[in-house]
Formats: C-alpha cells, sequence, structure tokens
C-alpha cells in the first residue's frame, strides 16, 4: 500500500475507448497499459480489461473497468491518465453514456481497412453529446488492406469529425503508442473540479467481490474521497462509511483519497450491487451536494423471456444461480413463473437481445444448466378502456380484449452499415419487419440506413437474418425510441383446443397467420403420433388462423414377446413411466414436454 | 396352473441379418458334453420344482434342429423322469426347413416331439436371401409337407412388412402359405433390433422399412386374411384354428410358471405367492462352465414385486384376443384411463377381464403406455 496525493487536475486526462468489435480496442488497451508500465510483462496476458470468459470470447465487455496509468510525457511531466473500458453493446447504451459522463475524450478507434461500423457510430454519438474531445486513431495500419485516407474521409463523412489528425497506429505491433498518449495529454482537457466543494462523484459501475463484497466504481467530480468518510447514495437516500479507497494499475492499490477529476474504486461495506445504482451521485452525509449529477435513470429491463430448466430437478439450481448472476448484475431482473407446459421456471428481463444470450450462456456454461428460453418479449403498454395502463411483458398476463382499448409497444431506431451489395435484402428484411426508413446514405462501397422499426420484430431472428443476408457484413446499433400504438394481438398455440401457455405471443395482427402457421407445422413435426388424432392450432381470441393435424397412429406393436423377451420388455416400460411423468395432458392425449421444449429451441435459432 | 420347459439350443449354421436371438456360429460343437449339461441344469430346476406336471415343452434357439434326435430324446425322456409329462403334453421342436434337418424329422417324432414349427420366413426366394435363410421356398415347402406328414401339428413362421413389401406382394404370399397351414402360423412383422446387421444397414441408410401407414395396412391385411380362413389372431402375431394355439407360448402371455434352461434361458416361477424370474448365463461357454462347476447356469434370480409382476401380466396379457384378469393387473393400471380407451375402440369393456380390441393389438405399446400407473 502507498498513499498516493491528490492529482493536480491539470495532470489528470480521463478518457475512453470507442471502437467496434474487433477494431482492436482491447489490443490497444493493454500497449498503452505495457508502455505506461502498469503491468510486468510476466502479468500481461492478452486483452486484460476483458477478465470474464464470454467477454473475452465475444469480444465484449460488460462491465466497465478503469486503468490508471502514470505517463511520462515529451514536455517532461508525469500525468495520470485513466482509461475507462465501457461497455460496447447497445444493450448497454446507458452504462455506456455513464462511463462517457466520467471522462472528458475519447480516442475513435477504427480499423483501417474495414471502415466506421454501426456500433461505432453510436457510441461515437453519445460521445459527442459527453462533449468529450474525440481523437481518431487509425488501426492496424499495418494490414495490407489498410486504406487510412479512404477510412479517413469516411469518419469525416459520415461523422463529421475532422480525421486529418487522425493517428496511425498498429496496436498489435505497438506502432505509435506513443502518438496515442502523447495526444492524448496534449488534445484532452484535464478534467475541472473544486476540491472544497461538498462531494459529488459518480457511480460509474459496481460488481461484486466474494472479499471485498461491492466494489463502486467512482468518478470524483468535486470534493473528495477518503476511508472513514461517511456517503449518501442520492437516488436510495442509503448512507454507507466507506472502508477502502483505492485505484487500479490495473491491479486495485489502496490509496488515501480521491479528488476531483480522478477515477478509482470505494467499498463501503455494502451487499449487493442493487443497491448502487449506475449513474447515481455519491455525496457526503454530513454535508450533501445540493444536486445531484444530471443524467441519472434507473435501469429498466427492455426485452423479457421465461426461462425453464430442461430437468425439472434444475429448478433450485437455476433460482440459487440466478440469485449469483443478480449480485453482480442488478440490471436484469427475475421471478418465479409457472407454465403448465413446461413446468417451474422463472420471468426475466433484460437489457436486450445480447444481455439475455450473455445471461442465458453464463447460467449453462458457468452454472452447468441446460435451459430453455420461451420467445422473448417486448414490454407493451396496454390502455384499458377504463383508463388505466398495464405493462405487459408476458402474453399470458394480457387482458381480456373486449377491456383493451389499444396497445402501444416500444420503437426502435436502427442504424445499418451494410456493403452494396447486400443492401436490397437489408431493405427488404427491413419492410418486411414494418420497418419505416428514416436515412440512406452512402459512404464508399459502404450504404448506412437508418430504419424506425418496432423492437418486437427486431427480438425476433433479426439480427440471425441480418447476418445471413449480408453473410456478416452488415453492423447494426439502436436506440429505443419511444412507444406507438400498433394493431397487435395475443396469439395463442391450442392443442387439443387447450392453449399451451409457453407458445402464447404477442405479435402485430399482419404477422400472426405467419408465425402461427410456421409454428403448428413445427410442433406437428416435433409432436409424435398418438392413440388420438391431435389437432394443433393457432388462434386469435376463438379466431382459428392456422391449423395442422398429426394423424393417430396407426400401428405401433412388438411383433415377438415371448419368455425370453419379458424381462427386457418390462424395463422398457420402466422408461415409459419416467417418461410420463414429463407428460402434460391434454383432452385425450399426453405430449411430452420436451416437444415444447424442441419447439421453443427451434425459434431460438 | 400350467406349468412349462423351454430349452435352449444356441447354434445356428449361420447368423441371420435380422436376428437378435441368443445364437452363436461354432466350427465344432461337442454335442455329448452340451447335453450331459443341459440333463444337468434340467436336474438342477427339477428339484426345485418337485412334483408339477409339465404340460408343455419347447426346444427353441438358434437352432434345435441341429441337435441330433438322441439327444432330444434323452432330454425328454430326463423331463418325464424328473416331473410328470400330462397326458395330452406338446412337445414343439422349432426347426430350419432345409432338406438336411427334414430328414431328422423322423428321429424327433420318435424322441417324442409331437409339433414343429418351422422358420420359412419367406416365400420369395429373393425375399429369403436378402433375409440371409439357407433354404430356397422350393425346399421349405418340401419341409413344410414332410412335416405335415410326420407331425399332427405344425406351424411355420413368415416375416413381413420387409423392405420394399408392398401390400400386393404379401397378400400373394399368404395365398401362397394359407394352403400349406396346419393349424397354426406366426407373422412377424420385420422388426429391427439393435445389434444386428440390419440395425447397421439401417443406419447406413442401406435399408428401408415401410411407413407407418404401410407397415398398418399389411398388419391389417394379415387379420383379414387369417381371419377368413379360419385362423384369426389369438396374439398379436400368431394366428391358429380353435384348438391350435400354441400352448406353450401361452403360458408365457398368461404369466404362467415356465422353466428355462440352456444359455441366456429366462424362466418365471412361483415361490411362495411371489414371481421369481431367473436368467441363465447368455454366453454359451460362460455357462457350460458354470453348470460343469456347479450344476447350473442361473446368472440371476430375482423375485419381482407385485408391482412387477402386474406389469408383466399386462404387457403379456393384451398381446392375447383373451386379454388378462383385471385383478391380476390392477396394480400396474391407472384406471382413469381406462374409459377413454374403450371408448375410442381400443379396449373392450369386460367388467372382470382387460382386453384389447383388434385395433387396441394393433396400437399396443401405445394403449400400454396410456394405461401405465406412473406414480
Amino acid at each position: 500500500m502507498f498513499a498516493a496525493p491528490m492529482t493536480p487536475l491539470d495532470r489528470i486526462r480521463n478518457f475512453a475507448i470507442i471502437a467496434h468489435i474487433d477494431h482492436g480496442k482491447s489490443t490497444l488497451a493493454d500497449r498503452l497499459i505495457q508502455a505506461c508500465g502498469g503491468l510486468s510483462d510476466r502479468e500481461m496476458k492478452e486483452q486484460v480489461l476483458d477478465s470474464m470468459e464470454i467477454e473475452r470470447e465475444r469480444g465484449i465487455t460488460i462491465k466497465a473497468q478503469t486503468v490508471r496509468l502514470n505517463y511520462k510525457a515529451k514536455d517532461g511531466e508525469t500525468y495520470v491518465l485513466n482509461l475507462m473500458d465501457t461497455p460496447g453493446h447497445v444493450d448497454f447504451a446507458y452504462e455506456v453514456s455513464r462511463s462517457l459522463a466520467a471522462c472528458e475524450g475519447s480516442l475513435l478507434v477504427v480499423d483501417a481497412s474495414q471502415g466506421v461500423e454501426a456500433q461505432t457510430l453510436a457510441n461515437v454519438y453519445q460521445a459527442i453529446e459527453a462533449n468529450h474531445e474525440i481523437v481518431p486513431v487509425l488501426n492496424k495500419i499495418d494490414l495490407p488492406a489498410a486504406e487510412p485516407e479512404r477510412v479517413k474521409q469516411q469518419i469525416e463523412d459520415v461523422i463529421g469529425l475532422d480525421a486529418s489528425t487522425a493517428i496511425e497506429i498498429s496496436a498489435k505491433t505497438g506502432l505509435n503508442i506513443e502518438g496515442v498518449l502523447e495526444a492524448l495529454v496534449q488534445r484532452l482537457p484535464p478534467p475541472s473540479g473544486d476540491s472544497e466543494a461538498p462531494l459529488k462523484a459518480l457511480l460509474v459501475d459496481s460488481w461484486y467481490d466474494q472479499y471485498l463484497g461491492v466494489v463502486i466504481l467512482v468518478r470524483v467530480k468535486d470534493g473528495v474521497l477518503r476511508v472513514g468518510q461517511k456517503i449518501r447514495l442520492m437516488s436510495t437516500g442509503a448512507t454507507h462509511t466507506i472502508e477502502r479507497v483505492g485505484v487500479f494499475t490495473p491491479k486495485g492499490v489502496a490509496v488515501d483519497e480521491l479528488g476531483p477529476g480522478e477515477v478509482g474504486f470505494i467499498t463501503a461495506g455494502i451487499k449487493t450491487v442493487a443497491d448502487c445504482k449506475v449513474g447515481d451521485t455519491i455525496t457526503e452525509e454530513r454535508r450533501p451536494a445540493a444536486e445531484p449529477l444530471p443524467g441519472f435513470k434507473p435501469v429498466q429491463p427492455v426485452v423479457f423471456c421465461g426461462l425453464f430448466p430442461v430437468d425439472a430437478a434444475d429448478y433450485e439450481r437455476l433460482r440459487d444461480s440466478l440469485a449469483k448472476l443478480r449480485l453482480n448484475d442488478a440490471s436484469f431482473e427475475y421471478e418465479p413463473e409457472t407454465s403448465a407446459a413446461l413446468g417451474f421456471g422463472f420471468r426475466c428481463g433484460f437489457l436486450g437481445l445480447l444481455h439475455l444470450e450473455i445471461i442465458q450462456e453464463r447460467l449453462e456454461r458457468e452454472f452447468d444448466l441446460d435451459l430453455i428460453t420461451t420467445a422473448p418479449s417486448v414490454v407493451y403498454h396496454v390502455y384499458k378502456t377504463d383508463g388505466t395502463m398495464v405493462a405487459i411483458h408476458n402474453p399470458v398476463d394480457m387482458p381480456d380484449p373486449v377491456k383493451i382499448d389499444r396497445i402501444e409497444e416500444p420503437w426502435i431506431s436502427a442504424t445499418i452499415f451494410v456493403p452494396d451489395e447486400y443492401l436490397g435484402g437489408i431493405l427488404a428484411l427491413c419492410e418486411e419487419r414494418r420497418g419505416i426508413q428514416r436515412d440512406l446514405t452512402y459512404a464508399g462501397n459502404r450504404a448506412m440506413v437508418v430504419y424506425r422499426l418496432p423492437l418486437n420484430e427486431v427480438v425476433f431472428d433479426f439480427y440471425d437474418r441480418l447476418k445471413s443476408i449480408s453473410r456478416g457484413y452488415a453492423s447494426f446499433d439502436y436506440h429505443l425510441d419511444g412507444y406507438q400504438e400498433g394493431d397487435l394481438v395475443l396469439m395463442n398455440i391450442l392443442v387439443n383446443s387447450e392453449p399451451v401457455d409457453a407458445l402464447a405471443i404477442i405479435v402485430h395482427r399482419s404477422k400472426a397467420e405467419q408465425r402461427g402457421r410456421a409454428l403448428c407445422e413445427r410442433l406437428k413435426d416435433l409432436i409424435p403420433r398418438q392413440l388420438f388424432q391431435i389437432a394443433i392450432q393457432a388462434a386469435i381470441g376463438g379466431r382459428i388462423i392456422a391449423r395442422e393435424t398429426v394423424k393417430a397412429l396407426r400401428k405401433d406393436v412388438l411383433a415377438k414377446c415371448y419368455g425370453g423377451d419379458v424381462t427386457r420388455k418390462r424395463k422398457l416400460l420402466e422408461k415409459q413411466k419416467e417418461g410420463k411423468k414429463r407428460m402434460r395432458q391434454f383432452g385425450k392425449v399426453e405430449i411430452p414436454q420436451s416437444a415444447f421444449l424442441a419447439a421453443l429451441k427451434m425459434g431460438n435459432q | 396352473m400350467s406349468f412349462a420347459l423351454y430349452i435352449h439350443w444356441p447354434f445356428c449354421r449361420s447368423k441371420c441379418p435380422y436376428c437378435d436371438f441368443n445364437s452363436h456360429v461354432r466350427d465344432s460343437i461337442d454335442e455329448t458334453g452340451w447335453r450331459k449339461a443341459l440333463l444337468a441344469e434340467l436336474d438342477h430346476f427339477a428339484s426345485e420344482t418337485a412334483g408339477r406336471e409339465l404340460a408343455t415343452v419347447f426346444f427353441g434357439g438358434g437352432t434345435p434342429s441341429l441337435m441330433s434326435p438322441a439327444t432330444v430324446a434323452s432330454i425328454l425322456d430326463r423331463a418325464a423322469a424328473r416331473w410328470r409329462l400330462a397326458d395330452d403334453v406338446e412337445v414343439t421342436l422349432e426347426a430350419n426347413p432345409t432338406s438336411v434337418e427334414a430328414e431328422k424329422f423322423a428321429g424327433f417324432h420318435a424322441a417324442g416331439v409331437n409339433r414343429v414349427s418351422l422358420g420359412v420366413q419367406a416365400l420369395d426366394d429373393v425375399a429369403l436371401r436378402a433375409l440371409g435363410r439357407r433354404h430356397d421356398t422350393a425346399e421349405a415347402v418340401r419341409a413344410v409337407e414332410l412335416a405335415r406328414s410326420r407331425f399332427r401339428r405344425w406351424s411355420f413362421d413368415l416375416i413381413y412388412a420387409r423392405p420394399g413389401q408392398t401390400v400386393s406382394d404379401w397378400a400373394r404370399e399368404l395365398d401362397r402359405a394359407l394352403p400349406l397351414a396346419g393349424d397354426h402360423l406366426s407373422l412377424y412383422q420385420l422388426t429391427i433390433e439393435p445389434g444386428t446387421a440390419f440395425a447397421t444397414a439401417q443406419a447406413r441408410g442401406e435399408l428401408r422399412l415401410p411407413d407407418e401407414d404401410t407397415a398398418a395396412s399389411l398388419y391389417e391385411l394379415t387379420q383379414e386374411r387369417l381371419a377368413a380362413a379360419g385362423m384369426p389372431a389369438y396374439e398379436v402375431s400368431n394366428h391358429a384354428r380353435p384348438g391350435g394355439e400354441c400352448r406353450h407360448n401361452l403360458v408365457y402371455w398368461r404369466h404362467q410358471d415356465y422353466v428355462g434352461i440352456g444359455p441366456g434361458a429366462h424362466g418365471r416361477l412361483t415361490e411362495n405367492g411371489q414371481t421369481v424370474a431367473t436368467r441363465q448365463f447368455r454366453a454359451p461357454e460362460t455357462w457350460l462352465d458354470a453348470v460343469e462347476r456347479q450344476g447350473h447356469g442361473t446368472e440371476e434370480r430375482i423375485a419381482l414385486s407385485s408391482r412387477e409382476t402386474a406389469e408383466e401380466r399386462l404387457m403379456m396379457g393384451l398381446r392375447l384376443a383373451e386379454g388378462v384378469a383385471r385383478e391380476a393387473v390392477r396394480e400396474a393400471v391407472d384406471e382413469s384411463r381406462v374409459r377413454d380407451l374403450v371408448e375410442a375402440g381400443f379396449l373392450a369393456d369386460d367388467a372382470d377381464r382387460l382386453r384389447a380390441t383388434a385395433a387396441g393389438r394393433q396400437r399396443l405399446n401405445a394403449v400400454i403406455g396410456t394405461l401405465l400407473r406412473s406414480d
């Protein structure tokens, strides 16, 4: 432990890195850490910052992280450079905005052969909104395919930034890392703040550490944070006493205090991250700030789905695993849900589809659970004839249609970058998904289209279609863009006239028949023939819009069963009995739960 | 309660590609040694079931017609000495319809065999080759005719729903078969059993069985033709003129007692009101060693729970047209499902018997699945 004195404001530079996946953000971060001696070569492992396995595999940062670098600049002074690594995905747009609010500038990293992508653009706009000084960096300049001049032009055309002073580097080889560090010092403004003013620190992110409890990442705006201080979280009014103050180098190092402009962490005996809301303002209990920092909003899940264990015996384990994940990620919600078709599970809310996938994957991988997810649903605002509004994210909660005045659904504004040759297919996809074109521009041989789209059309296999149409070359980003009335209906799937709760969906009337038919056909193939004919129907209210029939079994009998076969065949009965326990009865027929599971699995593919 | 003896002869000249029975091909067989061992095991079981009367004896395999009539005779003589043989005892021997084996029919008859069951399998030379059989149609027909001249009762097996077989193909084959039939016919739908050559071929996509609808049509045709010929099904795959039923096999389906000797043979014996299931070592040499060492080759002897016994009775009894006593299967059956099945015409509405209708027998796996109590 060592005591670092508060750093003077003009020696601090706080910056974020904005980049598309694979454009080299993490590699650049590694080089910067190395160049400033943050870690020895021995400690250096590739992509230090993305510490979760899934983060590393997917190249996505989920939690914000910081690294404090000490850089001796050419002017002879030593500067503290705080690198803020932000979540890089649209699902975490709010978290990104808070990370950006903790910095004064950004490095805009663009692959010199690939050019600007949709994700880059969305984040750059956020950085511009946060009044950042933006330094364009062209990475992978060493590659033969690099076209720095074209990409600079594109940055100017598409983003409207002056790219003439863009820094050309290769993070992989370490080329011109010095240039990046010098630009940070020279081009980024130092932070401002008043160490004498009442404490105001931005809660950037938090996570659960099994030894330390909740660790909060902070950026001090005014005042000073020190051990023993009694703080208050302004959104909830909760008070805590600071136990530790420190910075990441990227190793955690204790310091005495953090002053204005500084970035670091505190611990304060807080038990769950749910109590630490991203964007909240931390102030001092004894001398609170009059106003919190601007921009705080509570996180609201956008996409919901049911999560059910394939094996009912895993229910308890799923519950415990969700609780463990939630310790570290307060942005997803869950509550118990019981389905007649799937048994016991949970209804979960997520920030977006990627967030859903990440949680599902972590449950399956880290907790070794085999899960089934029901079709993702957005949050509908259902206005009832009595003048009240209910937010519905589970089709089974849909009020009686006669009590509904109108239903509003969330829309998004989507930005898609795509090479020319796939543009036609992408436009067709957007139109098919009820999209309304807002903009179409070209930058070189790439088109940028902006569409308004209903979110419920996007949660249903939109990414997969986008990827396959563009052979993986399209990039996509969106932000929520308000609610709008839609002709939405509840579609039920009926098996022998009884609804299968897990397969109900809320869908636009124009899409109901198509979706209904697809589901009926799928189930028809999955449900084995039985003694009785099985009718599979899709229905809106009492109206049948699609129907399939599983014909009754005509022959199913063992040809031979003699004295030597009895034991073996009885053992088969044991299996049949086990299987019966997983059957769901619909009238006279029993449908294996596995058929519904398979129908949902296929739906997710 | 009838009491039966089954003797398993585990050897064949060659292994048929559809067969998953306990059959083995050996270059040479020490028949004297095998006879001694079978007799020893017979003695062993006889000492446990002393005083009972054998209603039926069945030589199965493998290919028991490869045994010498002398071996068959010594086993039957020993059985008669250890138990009592019923006056009308039914003694069946399975035989391949080749000329070599048919020549031994007189000897088997003299030994005490009074019924033969011939593995004809097809009356179509192409099909016989595909089924890996060593005889052709003409030879099989001669063997049936010889059996008819030697035995009062004879039966033969046919396999249908073979790859590529159509309903009219099968109708023609049945037309040829019926005039050859005695009091009994076994007509089996080809079933691909795991671990057989056919299973491998099927996995490779080289063997395609008729689909369910064709298989159903073939089965329905079989029922119609045989009923019209006065040989209705008394069991899923077995047809007889009245009184011509195989009494030995009825012992299995009625879940009565039987002793099984020889490699892989199974038995069911009632002891103190409980059913005991016996199983002999399956591998011929392992069984032989065990018998030589300890006088029997029993690998497993398990007392079944009353629930398991009821399940076996349900599974076997519903195969029979006569069904099964309700009381005997009460523990295995979910009574709440009976009504649906009766209404749908898969079960008959008898007060004291549970009986599958013809339509129910055709879908017996699903009927049993529905009836089975799972709690």
